[in-house]
């Protein structure tokens, strides 16, 4: 393999999904010809942002292309969001984390929430083609930021939809339609989630009673996601694990989600600071709030 | 100038001028600010000269201390800076960094008499002054020889080798996992003590000699060790020491409790302290406490205190003469209004509803039976316990490698997880030699500097050798077909 250094890493496409959503192809051939399911990289806009840390949803490995899709939830997103086609992130770091291995289970469960259905997608397509019979749940708070529904359709033998407002499949929560599942005898043999924290806590308390193998993709804050800083530090069983190098995949039955979801908080206020500054010195309001 | 005559040892030994601990701890500009000309030339003035080059001889990468100083003394900067570069590839760093206590100016004749001389700044004077006017020339690098080398990791140990094997003809490519290069250099060590225009310059000589530099991949990770050793013909692994130690207590899970790993990579390679500007946060509330006696508590709290808390304290289980800090650290440290609790240590964090932490359960310790490091070992005191309030409080008790490359290749390792090298610095694998932090735990920049030039020497034989043994098999076929 040749190793070239690359200094810009350039978006080739973006589309807008929504509002606040948007997906983004960038050129980035080293990490799209040993990406694999489940890795994550990270991104820098420039020299003063964040690292931001961003599951895969895709890779292509012939164009030297890689595809991510990011909702604007704070500062350092709602600027990546902004960035145009044509524009270039300082870094793109990668392929991270340990993938998903990919085998045979049976029927495999993909519970998909907000903008975690993007990161699902590549996960359950491997495990598509890997011949696991494949049902996908997809929830969101309404139809309008439902992502990625026609892609996943394709790739899965079932797809289930479940919107707070019942704008988009069925009025409820992704755990509804895993009940659902469980009581019509659907045999699961394996349930992968990604989604925000509280949706994964639930779908690991849902599958518990039925002893299923769950994996839920956590995202703590992370920082340098080489395993050196140990600030994503996850208590798992008892022991702390790092998310950047030993995930961001773990036994959702393992995982203390109340931890994180505290952990989570402690930038907060600074978030908020963030904000304001980038809304005082953007006229376009991104509606973050 | 009027100079002193050489050697008046009796002079005051002069230990530099430093930024006013007042308005330091406002900024993160270099505290320690070195010499002028002048104070640099009656420094050189106090050197005797010395036949039997004790400190040369004390000095890790043996820079010729005795001869830079002189041609220092005459006024030729530039075959001083050279005399430095014989031996020493970053001497503006190794001037700064490098605990000269312990090695040259501990072995200064003048030590117990006068004070030893200043040669660690007068090293640091002589690179910066041929830095800044531009003395300094690229070294020849010889013809390319067709071998490819690999380095992970763009800390000391790696630059190093980058550097020696450039200038023997060798095409380097170096591996850094973060955005920026120059690893430890870079997230670690702040720039009030090693500012970054220091190592730029090393950095970016390094890509003029032709020294390829790769960010934003991590070896063991977005590539293997195996699959890099197929595409090279040497690996050099200078991974470094990149995995904290946690404090062991219960708590460690609150807001507010740093690895010093990722405090001072919050701090330094994110610049933090420029937050809102830049945009990584960093959080340290009212009141600080950092664990551990070593550099990296007193640049963690030295840090810090730059950010602006009531106060910062240290706590340490042994007593202010154990602790592995250099001297001069520790000083700076008292200086700047950093308060030490010796011969304690934290036994439990308690936060509040938030998760966020409130205090650090502590206990007195006594000093018992050496230990295996030669050091008293602590011993907590029973019914000795008490409690610090505090928002923040930072690990920094140690490191380990950083795992990942064990985990993904067949490596022998050690029971702390280094890498097992011979005295050529080669591990267990034929073509992969490995050096600094990542052998020998938590060490120093210079240490890391010495194994590069070992390893970089090790390699050049490997694979002369190798090319040699090539040569012969070949021509011994020729030779067969011949007949």
């Amino acid at each position: 393999m040749e190793y070239k250094p690359q200094e810009r890493y350039k978006i080739v496409d973006k589309i807008d999904i929504s509002d606040v959503i948007s997906k983004h192809i960038i050129y980035a051939p080293f990490i799209a010809s040993s990406a694999k399911p489940g890795n994550f990289v990270i991104l820098m806009k420039d020299e003063k942002s964040e690292r931001i840390p961003v599951t895969l949803v895709d890779f292509d490995r012939v164009n030297g292309t890689i595809t991510v899709i990011i909702q604007s939830i704070g500062k350092s997103t709602a600027e990546i969001n902004l960035m145009k086609k044509g524009d270039s992130f300082l870094n793109v770091s990668g392929p991270l984390g340990t993938p998903v291995e990919i085998k045979k289970w049976g029927t495999v469960v993909g519970v998909g929430g907000g903008v975690g259905i993007a990161e699902l997608y590549p996960i359950a397509k491997a495990f598509k083609e890997a011949g696991n019979k494949v049902i996908s749940i997809l929830g969101a708070r309404s139809k309008d930021l439902l992502i990625l529904e026609d892609e996943t359709i394709k790739i899965s033998d079932e797809v289930l939809i479940t919107t707070d407002d019942g704008s988009s499949g069925k009025k409820g929560v992704v755990t509804d339609a895993i009940k659902e599942l469980y009581t019509r005898g659907e045999k699961i043999d394996a349930v992968f989630t990604i989604g925000p924290l509280v949706m994964m806590k639930f779908v690991s308390l849902t599958t518990k009673p039925y002893n299923t193998p769950t994996f839920a993709s956590l995202n703590p804050i992370m920082l340098d996601g080489t395993g050196m800083c140990g600030g994503c530090r996850i208590e798992i069983d008892g022991q702390f694990k790092f998310a950047c190098v030993d995930g961001p995949m773990f036994d959702a039955h393992k995982v203390n989600f109340d931890s994180l979801m505290k952990r989570n908080n402690g930038f907060k206020d600074f978030e908020k600071q963030s904000i304001s500054e980038f809304e005082r010195t953007h006229k376009c309001k991104i509606g973050l709030h | 100038m009027n100079k002193p005559k050489k050697p008046s040892p009796q002079i005051k030994r002069n230990e530099g001028r430093h930024q006013d601990k007042n308005e330091r701890i406002k900024n993160f500009d270099e505290v320690a600010l070195g010499f002028n000309l002048e104070e640099a030339l009656i420094e050189s003035s106090r050197c005797l000269n010395c036949k039997t080059r004790p400190c040369e001889k004390a000095c890790p990468v043996n820079i010729k201390v005795p001869d830079f100083i002189t041609h220092l003394y005459n006024e030729d900067i530039q075959s001083a800076v050279l005399k430095i570069y014989e031996t020493s590839l970053f001497p503006a760093i190794c001037g700064r960094v490098c605990p000269q206590e312990n090695y040259c100016e501990a072995a200064c004749v003048l030590k117990d008499r006068f004070g030893s001389v200043s040669i660690g700044r007068l090293e640091r004077f002589v690179s910066d002054h041929a830095r800044k006017n531009n003395m300094l020339k690229l070294p020849e690098c010889e013809k390319e020889n067709g071998f490819k080398v690999a380095c992970v990791g763009s800390g000391p140990a790696s630059l190093s080798v980058a550097a020696e094997l450039r200038k023997k003809g060798y095409d380097i490519t170096v591996f850094e996992a973060l955005h920026e290069f120059g690893g430890v250099l870079r997230y670690g060590i702040p720039p009030f003590r090693l500012p970054r225009e220091v190592v730029n310059f090393e950095i970016e000589n390094l890509k003029k000699m032709g020294v390829k530099f790769i960010k934003n991949i991590l070896i063991g990770k977005s590539v293997s060790l195996d699959d890099l050793r197929q595409d090279f013909d040497a690996v050099f692994v200078g991974s470094g020491a990149g995995l904290p130690s946690p404090l062991g207590v219960k708590g460690e899970d609150l807001i507010g409790v740093y690895s010093s790993n990722e405090f001072l990579t919050r701090v330094n390679l994110m610049k933090g302290y420029k937050f809102p500007d830049y945009d990584t946060p960093i959080y340290v509330g009212k009141r600080v406490v950092v664990v551990g006696g070593g550099n990296t508590a007193m640049d963690s709290a030295r840090c810090a205190k730059r950010l602006g808390p009531e106060n910062v304290t240290v706590l340490y289980r042994r007593t202010k003469a154990e602790m592995p800090a250099r001297a001069e650290e520790v000083e700076n440290a008292i200086e700047e209004g950093i308060n030490f609790e010796f011969l304690t240590a934290p036994v439990e964090l308690e936060g509040d509803e938030n998760g966020r932490l409130k205090r650090v359960k502590c206990i007195r310790m006594e000093l018992g039976e050496k230990d295996q490091s030669g050091r008293r070992k602590p011993v907590p005191i029973k019914g000795s316990e008490f409690y610090i309030d505090t928002d923040v409080i930072i690990a920094a008790i140690g490191q380990s490698p950083n795992p990942l490359i064990q985990q993904t290749t067949k490596i022998e390792t050690n029971k702390w997880n280094c890498l097992v090298v011979n005295e050529n610095g080669q591990t267990s694998i034929e073509n992969v030699f490995a050096g600094g932090d990542v052998v020998r735990g938590g060490a120093t920049v210079l240490l890391a500097m010495k194994d590069g030039k070992v390893a970089a020497n090790a390699i050049d034989e490997y694979l002369k050798k190798k090319s040699e043994d090539r040569r012969q098999k070949t021509e011994g076929r020729k030779q067969k077909s011949d007949k």
